[in-house]
């Protein structure tokens, strides 16, 4: 995220360039709860998502990053996000004229271990 | 179903990231549940534009399924997402609230099946339509 998110910012997101992949990691913080003692599912696909699109930049550095916009996305969680250390990173597996076709894992302690998976799909519109 | 939505059990729900996001209660049925945010600028994707970040849409749409297997079940009994589809059928402009309405169309014993559909004030030209499955942990 090279732009001012505010929703980051109430989540907690971050660039982790720890491996020199686009990660995003989130710190546990009381307003990420959802059922008690866990994350609310809702961070973990909004974290997901931003990751898909992290990876998105990430592939058009250099020339920029076009106007995208979001056309699905589907999550499936795996185990609870317990409070600790939250990671997420995307890779992008197809870059198409008009449509990006993302891959994104959710994962905490282990990153063998995911809490989450997603398939997203993203619009890309050039001339915008 | 009003003292359900008053339990305390319902009440923590209620905090944490639902209260950080503004989630309140519209309205419920017997299989349904209608959930809402008002627009926040802190709930952005980017300042600059201030378009609402999916997240919090995706929160809202969560709580709301969730909320409407309460609804349906008459009890609150714990679960977990299985998983969420979404699809962004338009981009919503700035400044409006977000209602989702969830509907709870099937329930087993172990898994429970919910649409929901989110719109930015008119129910008949939705922003994001979902399809979630749930299932209940312990017992």
């Amino acid at each position: 995220m090279d732009f001012d998110s505010p929703y980051a910012e109430v989540i907690g997101a971050h660039p982790n360039r720890a491996t020199g992949e686009p990660i995003l990691s989130v710190s546990w913080r009381p307003a990420i709860e959802g059922r008690p003692g866990f994350i609310h599912g809702g961070v973990i696909a909004g974290l997901l998502e931003m990751s898909c699109y992290e990876a998105l930049a990430h592939e058009f550095r250099g020339t920029g990053l076009p106007k995208v916009k979001p056309i699905n996305i589907a999550v499936d969680y795996l185990r609870g996000g317990l409070m600790t250390e939250t990671h997420a990173l995307a890779q992008i597996v197809r870059i198409g004229k008009r449509v990006a076709n993302a891959s994104a894992l959710c994962w905490q302690d282990d990153r063998s271990k995911p809490i989450a998976t997603a398939r997203m799909h993203i619009l890309i519109d050039r001339q915008g | 179903m009003t003292e359900l939505l008053d339990s305390s059990s319902l009440k923590r729900l209620m905090a944490g990231h639902a209260g950080e996001i503004g989630l309140r209660r519209v309205d419920h049925g017997d299989d349904w549940a209608e959930l809402a945010f008002d627009y926040d600028p802190r709930l952005a994707m980017n300042a600059a534009n201030g378009v609402l970040a999916s997240g919090p849409i995706i929160s809202l749409i969560d709580s709301a399924s969730g909320l409407a297997i309460a609804a349906k079940i008459k009890t609150v009994r714990p679960m977990a997402t299985l998983d969420l589809r979404i699809d962004y059928v338009r981009a919503a402009p700035p400044g409006r609230a977000i209602t989702a309405r969830a509907t709870c169309y099937k329930v087993t014993r172990s898994v429970a099946f919910v649409r929901c559909v989110a719109h930015d004030g008119d129910p008949a030209d939705p922003i994001a339509h979902s399809l979630a499955t749930f299932f209940f942990t312990g017992d």
